[in-house]
């Protein structure tokens, strides 16, 4: 089969046509050579499994992905220019893969309709009606109040639904929208499109999905493969053409040769005969609430040896949490679980011998092979060493991972993967497989090639499998199948069975049918966890604008084309006011984060040098040696120990750091003394710390000299040296040199730095790893209004540490303001101004919020505490150094806090501080608004 | 009860993620080579490069004499300006210190009728304002002691003051700088490391995979702690001798085989205290910033970075609970001041406390919240 050629377009104008398309990130291929023309006024599916290529090709489509190679025209346009990206983002409306990627979790159904509402456009009043009206429709009305993190995952798509349309594409792209949501929910959900559909017959539907069932429904097909396309046309041409009954089996036939070669079809050898006493799982009641949501809600089971059994339902209807009961993993709050007849128990570790798990994902270690993962597991299930080897040898060769041994798990292909994962379960030979969505993601072949493997251990080595699976034509090959849906199981039986009793032809129908039964009955009892789907409302009579008579197309909504739009600002910055509020983890640091920082740096980089501890060896003892020494202890710097006996306890007590300063005043010391000298006292100072015993040698030094003019002074001699002239030394700001004065008011600003840019740098970061930056590309919204509206509560925020930090530095510090408190106010805005900015600009170039942290520590604290003049003045730095001290605003606004704080002064003495930090703020904005992206590249 | 087998087993599984983890190399690579020498030779002397200002009203050879007395790299070139700016420039914070010399100072000197020279600092700058006020206080006399020695002779002080320093005798920062350093980053990447190898393990889903084979809490915290433990003490031995001795010349006094026998004690508490530190974050980023605030206050008020004595009094019996401490104190006593275990034995009981009491707490947190994390 070879690349068909683009069909002749079934209608005049394509909504989208890509040429010799190609993308590649680094050096994997996503996508080569698409040439491809999709159909308007239709619903498009582009099918196959994961990682062939559909997410990136609608990503191209609808602008949120750079084109690389090629070109791309969505709607009429060359998607490479931003003009024309900005203009037709309001026909597009895009809808990521993942239930929920581009909400924010935290927010309400409404605050995440009215933030895509805003970012549009229109008027409160216009808002207000459509979501009313989608909400309706969707039934979510009920709902408009409940976080999005909490509702089902039928919901979550409905939420998704919802703000995709509430600016009335022309083209709706949807990436996988059904994919974890339970059968009937996947019903509604494309009986509502078809609603939408025929209401708004323009609006053309792009769909990416890996369920080839739901594909049937779809107007024309492109089916793709390791980022090629393998055939386009209807759903029933390509039936025919293979003459498959399913598509599933068409998909296969239309793999390369060398792909298909390995695929055998499942056939299922009927279970023998079982002994309805060897029960290999039992659950009884079995219940896990967490808070007041019931996870899994009063499911019993029983589950005999051999078998395989096989668990349907949605994503979060409690499958997983099931199964982690039944492994140990999770300790039930209700009922009870057995394995093999003993009860379930975390601390037993000879059930676990017995039991080999599969979690839900990949969770091998991506950092050992192939084979260091088995030969690892083995050790831990404590297989005999000598057998380690051929065991692991063995497991290589069944699940066909030859010539893989030495490679990362990560080099792997997907199914090769799993079944190395399988593999791993498998090494200690366990009697029980406990199976979590083993295939998901998975493509047909490999898929089937893991059930050859699963059906081989139930068959021939009588493991008992218990499964959890999203897809029809495997539960189809189970002995039974469980039924699970909002925490309870709905039925257990034969698959057969299930179809003849509820007179369908296919088990999903079957599954249908008992859904709409559980929610008819749920419906009627309110106040459960997961809350059911309404059926929808009938469709209001809409207004004439909401449906144009003329085409949408031709009417586009054309907002006037505005630079900077206040409007969608003050949206972003009420979007993240809302999830700063909510987020305790980063509420937390803000606040109380600055007040414990500023307790702990303001005494640590103390440098006040008191306490200093010295003894004596007095060698003299007179009353003029014991004077000598009395002059040091009745300083408030030193303290006196216990008088040093020689040389030895001199050494070993110097050593071990009791002493800072040793004296030792020479036999004969007051005799010499009286005869005018010359006699030396000896001093040994700890040098351990440069630091300190500098400030030692400067306090003996002046105490001697004191204790040489007293005595001077107590003799009536004159002519000293001391006498010829006097230094008067004025300590100005801070007379007595205490440290907290002086470290106080440097402090302030290296947390008004660290903290809000941290603290801004990961909310862009953030958006980036959960995926809603997604908002970013494709809604109008600029890069400036994103920035700057994200920017602006954590300015607030920082004006508030602020407030905090000068409240605690008067109370607590005993440091008073006694210049201008405006002034100083006024330097802090424009600094956090900068230093939000700062954030902002690091979080442009990084990808994970840890790296983001690393970043903005790095940048922030080194040039505040080393460049700033935090400890040694800008004017002592050189090279390097000096140029960044000057430059840097922390080191102008360090200026103005001590010029405030500690120096009386005001803004005619510090406005030349201000300009430097004013025109730091339009720089580093600039600039972040520059390197920030508005496609993913 | 513990199996040696799988503590070392899984010891060695950590060794090998670590060894596949470029990031994490790079981190440890650079704490223990670039991170130690950057503060070794940015460790700025106290009086280096002070700006000064200097009045003079005086326009005498005394005065002249004083002003030439100012040179690099202590002191940059006096600026010489006029009494009324005195006021701006030590307000805009341009000069450290300015030194005002009266009027007629010279021939007062001579006249030996005591004048008073003025001298202005700017006590916001603590670091450089007592030391740097004592210094010239101390080069101004001897000035005007060799000045007017030409002209008559002077009695020699009768009590001379011989002051020495020990273990440091030129007060180099650098050696300083090097070696807290050192154990600061044994500190941080101690807790780093563990912390982030059991909050991957986390990420990737695998602390599950560990939960459902015949493996118990125990001995997967006690492999972290083993294999961590093993790689921070490898790269600070690696450190010290190369690094600190070899590249930057600074001595160690000590046993370097006693120094690290307290760093295993210190690492056993640091590691417990990361494990504890990944079961209370939720992720990475959130370990990240409680890394921050905990790291800061252990690293600044352990008195490696400013003497303890001078912190205030509850301060420094709370910090007393700090394994960080007892390391500073075990660190200098070896390192600088060559103690030996008779010297340190005390801090070396305090840190086995500590470590066992952290490893518990630890242990037992780990084990109830263990189930959460899958």
């Amino acid at each position: 089969m070879t690349l068909s050629p683009p069909a002749p377009p079934p209608r005049p104008a394509p909504v989208a046509r890509l040429a010799d398309v190609g993308l590649r990130y680094r050096r994997k291929v996503a996508l080569e050579d698409i040439t491809l023309d999709l159909p308007s006024d239709c619903v498009v599916g582009l099918i196959g499994p994961d990682g062939v290529g559909k997410s990136s090709l609608l990503a191209l489509l609808a602008g949120a992905r750079a084109v690389q190679k090629g070109s791309v025209q969505t709607l009429g346009g060359d998607m490479a220019q931003a003009r024309h990206r900005q203009l037709v983002c309001h026909r597009i409306a895009n809808m990521p893969q993942g239930l929920g990627r581009n909400l924010y979790a935290t927010l309400s159904v409404e605050e995440n309709l009215q933030f895509v509402a805003r970012s549009f456009g229109h008027n409160a009043a216009e808002h207000r009606r459509r979501i009313d009206r989608l909400s309706q429709r969707t039934g979510l009305f009920p709902f408009l109040s409940r976080p999005a993190g909490k509702l089902s995952g039928g919901m979550k798509q409905k939420l998704g639904l919802c703000c995709a349309l509430i600016h009335d594409p022309d083209l709706l792209i949807l990436d996988e929208p059904t994919t974890g949501v339970d059968p009937l929910a996947r019903v509604q959900f494309w009986e509502l499109i078809g609603e939408i559909r025929t209401e708004r017959p323009g609006m053309s539907v792009i769909v990416a999905t890996a369920t080839l069932e739901e594909a049937l429904r779809f107007d024309w097909l492109v089916a793709m493969d390791a980022g090629r396309v393998l055939a386009t046309g209807t759903p029933r041409a390509l039936l025919e053409q293979h003459d498959s009954p399913s598509l599933e089996e068409a998909f296969v036939a239309l793999l390369p040769e060398a792909r298909r070669r390995e695929h055998r079809a499942v056939s299922l050898a009927p279970a023998p005969p079982r002994d309805e006493k060897a029960v290999a799982i039992e659950a009884t009641e079995l219940t896990m609430r967490f808070g007041d949501f019931v996870a899994v809600d009063h499911v019993s089971f029983r589950i005999l040896r051999g078998e395989i059994f096989g668990f349907i339902g949605s994503n979060g209807c409690g499958k997983s949490t099931t199964m982690k009961m039944l492994t140990g993993l999770l300790p039930p709050s209700g009922g009870h679980a057995s394995l093999f007849g003993t009860p379930v128990n975390a601390a037993d570790l000879a059930t676990r011998r017995r039991v080999g798990y599969m979690s839900q994902g990949f969770s091998l270690y991506s950092e050992l092979t192939v084979r260091q993962n088995l030969v690892l597991h083995a050790h831990l299930f404590q297989v005999p060493k000598a057998d380690i080897p051929a065991r692991v040898d063995a497991l290589i060769q069944r699940f066909g991972l030859e010539g893989r041994s030495a490679a990362l798990p990560d080099t792997l292909p997907l199914g090769m993967r799993q079944r190395l994962s399988l593999a791993v379960a498998t090494v200690h030979q366990p009697e029980l497989l406990i199976l979590d969505e083993p295939t998901s993601g998975v493509d047909p072949i490999a898929r089937d090639s893991l059930w050859h493997l699963m059906i081989d251990l139930a068959r021939q080595d009588q493991v008992t499998i218990f499964i959890s699976t999203h897809f029809m034509n495997e539960a189809e090959r189970c002995d039974r199948v469980a039924l699970m849906h909002s925490g309870r199981v709905l039925v257990t039986q034969v698959p057969a069975e299930l179809k003849r009793r509820r007179h369908v032809a296919t088990l999903e129908d079957a599954f249908i049918g008992y859904l709409r039964e559980a929610d008819g009955a749920v419906a009627s009892t309110p106040a459960k966890g997961s809350v059911p789907d309404p059926a929808p409302v009938p469709l209001p009579t809409s207004a004439p604008q909401s449906t144009p008579p003329t085409r949408a197309r031709t009417a586009p909504i054309r907002p006037p084309r505005v630079r900077f739009s206040p409007a969608r600002a003050w949206s972003c910055c009420l979007r993240e006011t809302l999830e700063l509020r909510r987020d305790p983890v980063r509420g937390t640091l803000a606040l109380l984060g600055t007040a414990l920082l500023m307790l702990v740096v303001g005494y640590g980089i103390s440098l006040d040098v008191e306490n200093l501890t010295f003894a004596v060896l007095d060698r003299d003892e007179t009353q003029l040696s014991r004077n000598y020494a009395l002059n040091l202890s009745g300083s408030r710097y030193f303290v006196e120990r216990p008088a040093i006996e020689d040389d030895a306890s001199m050494d070993r007590r110097m050593r071990s750091g009791e002493l800072a300063l040793a004296l030792e005043i020479p036999e004969g010391f007051a005799r010499d003394a009286g005869r005018g000298g010359p006699v030396a006292i000896g001093a040994w100072v700890d040098g351990s710390m440069p630091r300190r015993a500098e400030t030692v040698r400067a306090y003996v030094q002046g105490m001697h000299e004191g204790w040489l003019l007293e005595q001077a002074q107590h003799r009536q001699s004159s002519g000293r040296a001391t006498g010829l002239a006097r230094i008067e030394t004025r300590f100005r700001y801070n007379p007595d040199v205490r440290s907290l004065p002086a470290m106080v008011p440097a402090v302030i600003p290296m947390l008004l730095l660290m903290i809000p840019a941290m603290l801004a740098a990961l909310s862009v970061v953030r958006e980036k790893e959960l995926g809603s930056i997604i908002n970013l590309y494709v809604t109008p919204v600029t890069r400036a209004e994103f920035l700057l509206g994200k920017q602006l509560p954590y300015i607030v925020l920082a004006m508030l540490n602020f407030a905090l930090m000068t409240l605690l530095s008067i109370t607590w510090f005993g440091v008073p303001v006694k210049g201008s408190l405006p002034t100083l106010t006024l330097g802090a805005l424009l600094f956090v101004m900068f230093s939000t900015g700062y954030g902002l600009l690091a979080s442009t170039f990084t990808r994970s919020q840890i790296a983001a942290l690393f970043v903005t520590l790095l940048g922030t604290m080194i040039p505040a505490v080393q460049f700033a003049g935090m400890l040694n003045p800008v004017s002592s730095l050189e090279g390097a150094a000096a140029w960044i001290g000057r430059v840097y605003p922390a080191s102008h606004f360090l200026t103005i806090s001590r010029g405030v704080f500690s120096k009386a002064l005001g803004w005619s003495q510090l406005a030349s501080s201000f300009w430097p930090l004013a025109l730091s703020v339009p720089v580093i904005l600039t600039l972040s608004i520059i390197l920030l992206r508005k496609q993913e590249s | 009860m513990p199996r040696a087998a799988h503590i070392y087993r899984l010891g060695v599984k950590e060794l090998w993620s670590l060894a596949r983890d470029p990031a994490m190399l790079a981190l440890i690579a650079y704490t223990f080579t670039g991170a130690i020498y950057i503060s070794a030779t940015a460790m700025p002397e106290t009086l280096h490069h002070a700006p000064i200002a200097i009045v003079d009203e005086d326009l005498s050879p005394l005065s002249a004499r004083l002003t030439r007395a100012f040179f690099l790299p202590r002191f940059n070139e006096p600026a010489m300006i006029q009494v009324s700016d005195v006021d701006a420039g030590m307000d805009h914070g341009t000069y450290t210190f300015a030194l005002d010399i009266p009027p007629d100072f010279q021939r007062d000197v001579l006249a030996g009728r005591t004048p008073a020279l003025q001298l202005s600092v700017d006590a916001t700058r603590m670091s450089q304002a007592f030391t740097g006020s004592g210094y010239i206080r101390m080069m101004v006399s001897t000035e005007i002691d060799d000045f007017v020695r030409r002209h008559r002779s002077l009695d020699p002080a009768p009590v001379e003051l011989a002051l020495r320093t020990r273990f440091n005798p030129n007060l180099e920062h650098s050696w300083f700088g090097a070696l807290m350093e050192v154990l600061n980053n044994v500190t941080m990447l101690s807790i780093v490391l563990t912390g982030a190898a059991l909050i991957r393990e986390r990420e990737h889903g695998t602390i599950e995979h560990l939960l459902v084979m015949p493996v118990t809490p125990a001995e997967i915290m006690l492999a972290k702690v083993w294999s961590m433990g093993l790689v921070v003490l490898a790269a600070a031995a690696f450190a010290l001798v190369v690094v600190v001795q070899g590249v930057l010349h600074v001595p160690i006094e000590g046993s370097l085989l006693l120094f690290l026998t307290g760093a295993v004690l210190h690492v056993f508490a640091t590691t417990s205290l990361g494990i504890f530190m990944a079961t209370v974050a939720r992720s990475m980023p959130q370990f990240g910033m409680l890394a921050v605030l905990i790291l800061l206050p252990l690293q600044l008020l352990s008195g490696n970075a400013t003497p303890r004595e001078s912190m205030p009094g509850f301060l420094q019996t709370l910090m007393e609970a700090s394994p960080t401490t007892h390391f500073v104190l075990v660190g200098q006593a070896i390192l600088f001041r060559g103690a030996g275990l008779s010297v340190v034995w005390p801090s070396f009981l305090a840190l086995a406390a500590i470590g066992t009491v952290l490893f518990a707490i630890s242990l037992n947190r780990f084990r109830k919240t263990i189930n959460q994390m899958s």
